[in-house]
């Protein structure tokens, strides 16, 4: 038993690695998207739509807004009369921003005293809204840096002592954790699993039968298992290795946090691994031609990525949908990626997520061998 | 010496069709048997069943003494199929196919390489280990198929038309590994649609339509075909076989792909005749000759003497 899967194992390496197709297949688009990714999340965004809400109305302020007026980050669309107003506007998608000055700001920043900016963002896009406050801090820094010079030159009175600041109070507008900047960096590892180790597993079973070795291995002492084994196993592999070494990339290269433990991101990969073998196995199964494979690979990948939470939050689909999403299994794995990655949780929170999987898994994976020993017959 | 394979009342069904219809022979230790039947007969589907691929709607059969429905792994275990096309991963180089069936079938890594070694020697391939199975002409790739196929010394081996579009030179390569089998005692089981692979053969199986006719020596065979094998060449088969199916001496007149092949029972004779003939009715032929019988002559031959007696 053990040498039977031992020759299965040798040969599908030699395969894998042999190709230059497979093989690139293997690592460079973990690469690839998590560099696009990476980078995605420090670009320099520009033209960030902004609304004004100026309670204060004061000289101070005005000026203030006039610095964002002028800035090439920022354009003010919207100059409004109430905070009513805000909500709307962004829930149109009209700006991403508003800026709130109340009353008492001016006389806050003579006195030396912390005045308040209040920072209104759609967080639904977490990256350019952490980008627009990093500005927005920037460009309030300095006005009141020069605020100080002024004041010291008008008054010699004026006691060095006392800074003039402003603090911003941030209210996102979505309840997404504000502090990830790194938000789809977990996801993009999801992602790449899924296409991975579903579409590799599903051409390397249906290239055999296209070639006519799968019934070659039938007439052979190789159990239906051994070969299900021999098939997924190298697979279950490199969707480890590629976990570890998108990880890598995203800890080392971007300095991704890394909050948690790498034991409870191992069990949940393998368990998320396991569910994309039965998929891919599957797919198989239904599939004669390689053609045949991609094509109902893509039907799966498709809506797996879309309803994951991955780009859209789960929260804002229709009910029955995010009911719906309970039997994706990407679903749970972003959530434990996100956890571990960016809140640093464990097991004693993320449990119900790996129990989701590991019944999802199990279930893929006992109708895709009972199926797929049908299809040989 | 109980036989190697042993079939009784065998029978295969599909849909609409009979494949194999209570089929029943036996093939013994250093015998080639070969089945030897026109497209549909039934061939494959037999050997599919005897390899453990299909399972039977009625009858038995063991092989190397196992019996394929009740003990399917041991059956596994003692012999070789060789489909068509044997399934080679073109990717992977001549030795690591080797490596790989060596592997699956428990052969030790010193058992394999001397057999590989004694193998590849009589395919005339010990020069290319290295080269990738599909960068091998077709020849090749059918004498590596056999190799991987005889790697762990099964005790039958059922081939399938193993030499369809091989080149003479390895198609002797494959005559030669395979008697040398027979001296260790394999029984060969082979299914060809060739006369003269038919005649290399111990004793052979007519089949058609999933029955056995008849089962013989190839010489019992041939003499079914009393007379000779005249073939016509030309564009105007249809016409010509009319012209000439019931002149004198013509025992029977077959289409074929490129023109007509008579059975005729003396051909020195009848030859000047039928030209003769062809000239008279004004119809025109690229060439006219004795053939060797091919097995659609001969079983043409057998199968209308079976329908008027
Ligand atoms: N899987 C199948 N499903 C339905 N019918 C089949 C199947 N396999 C074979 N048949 C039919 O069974 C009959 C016997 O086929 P088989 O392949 O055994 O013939 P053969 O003697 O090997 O012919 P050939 O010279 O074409 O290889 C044919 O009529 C074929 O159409
Ligand atoms: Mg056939």
């Amino acid at each position: 038993m053990l040498r039977r899967l031992r020759g299965m194992l040798v040969k599908e390496f030699i395969q894998v690695f042999r190709d230059t197709r497979t093989r690139t297949l293997l690592f460079a688009p973990p690469i690839i998207q998590m560099l696009i990714f990476g980078y995605a999340a420090t670009l320099e965004v520009r033209h960030i739509p902004v609304a004004a809400l100026d309670y204060d109305n004061s000289q101070v302020s005005r000026e203030l807004l006039s610095r964002f007026t002028a800035s090439p980050y920022f354009d003010v669309r919207a100059y409004l009369n109430d905070r009513r107003e805000i909500g709307d506007l962004i829930d149109r998608g009209e700006v991403t921003v508003a800026l709130q000055i109340n009353g008492g700001f001016a006389q806050d920043l003579r006195k030396g005293q912390p005045a308040r900016l209040q920072v209104i963002v759609d967080s639904s896009n977490s990256n350019t809204a952490l980008v627009a406050v990093g500005y927005i801090n920037q460009i309030a820094a300095r006005y009141a840096q020069e605020f100080q010079r002024t004041q010291l030159l008008r008054t010699s009175l004026f006691a060095s002592s006392q800074i003039p600041s402003i603090v911003l109070e941030r209210r996102p507008l979505f309840n997404i954790n504000f502090d990830s900047q790194w938000f789809f960096v977990p996801g993009v590892i999801g992602n790449l699993i899924l296409v991975m180790v579903v579409s590799l597993t599903a051409f390397a079973i249906v290239r055999e039968r296209e070639i006519g070795t799968l019934e070659q291995i039938m007439v052979t002492p190789i159990g239906r298992l051994e070969f299900i084994l021999g098939k997924t196993l190298p697979f279950f592999l490199i969707g480890l290795f590629d976990t570890a070494l998108v990880s890598l990339v995203g800890t080392f290269w971007f300095g991704v946090p890394f909050r948690g433990s790498i034991g409870v991101l191992a069990i949940g990969s393998i368990l998320f691994i396991l569910c994309m073998l039965g998929i891919g196995l599957f797919i198989s199964t239904i599939s004669r031609t390689q053609q045949q494979a991609m094509v109902s690979g893509f039907f799966f990948n498709m809506p797996a990525i879309t309803f994951s939470g991955f780009g859209t939050p789960i929260s804002s689909m229709p009910e029955w949908l995010q009911t719906l999403t309970y039997l994706n299994p990407l679903r749970y794995f972003l959530e434990i990626l996100r956890g571990v990655y960016l809140k640093g949780v464990g097991l004693d929170v993320l449990w119900p997520q790996m129990v989701g999987m590991g019944l999802l898994g199990s279930i893929m994976l006992a109708i895709s061998v009972a199926r797929f020993q049908k299809s040989l017959d | 010496m109980p036989p190697s394979v042993a079939t009784s009342d065998l029978t295969k069904r599909f849909p609409g069709i009979t494949a194999v219809n209570r089929l029943t022979f036996e093939v013994h230790a250093g015998e080639i048997f070969g089945l030897v039947g026109p497209d549909g007969a039934g061939k494959t589907t037999t050997l599919r069943m005897l390899a453990g691929v299909l399972s039977p709607d009625g009858g038995s059969a063991t092989v190397a003494g196992a019996d394929i429905a009740r003990e399917p792994e041991a059956a596994k275990a003692r012999l070789s199929y060789m489909p068509q096309r044997f399934g080679l991963y073109e990717d992977l180089t001549v030795a690591e196919n080797i490596r790989f069936y060596a592997d699956v079938f428990g052969v030790s890594r010193e058992e394999r390489e001397a057999r590989a070694r004694q193998l590849l020697d009589a395919a005339g391939m010990s020069p290319f280990t290295t080269r990738s199975a599909g960068k091998l002409s077709g020849g090749m790739k059918q004498k590596l198929g056999l190799v991987c196929a005889l790697i762990h010394r099964p005790l039958v081996i059922l081939l399938d038309e193993p030499t369809n579009g091989v080149d003479p030179v390895s198609r002797r390569d494959f005559w030669r590994i395979l008697y040398s089998l027979l001296n260790e005692g394999i029984a060969i089981l082979m299914s060809t649609s060739y006369l003269d692979e038919a005649e290399r053969c111990h004793r052979v199986a007519l089949l058609h339509q999933g029955r056995m006719l008849y089962c013989e020596t190839p010489v019992e065979l041939k003499r079914r075909l009393h007379g000779a094998v005249v073939s016509i060449v030309g564009h105007e088969a249809r016409r010509i076989r009319a012209a000439l199916g019931g002149a004198a001496g013509v025992l029977n007149a077959l289409l074929v792909g490129d023109g007509v092949h008579l059975v005729v029972d003396d051909a020195g004779r009848r030859i000047p005749e039928l030209q003769a003939a062809l000239q008279t009715a004004g119809l025109v032929f690229d060439r006219l000759e004795e053939i060797e019988p091919t097995i659609e002559d001969l079983f043409v031959a057998a199968t209308s003497k079976e329908r008027k007696p």
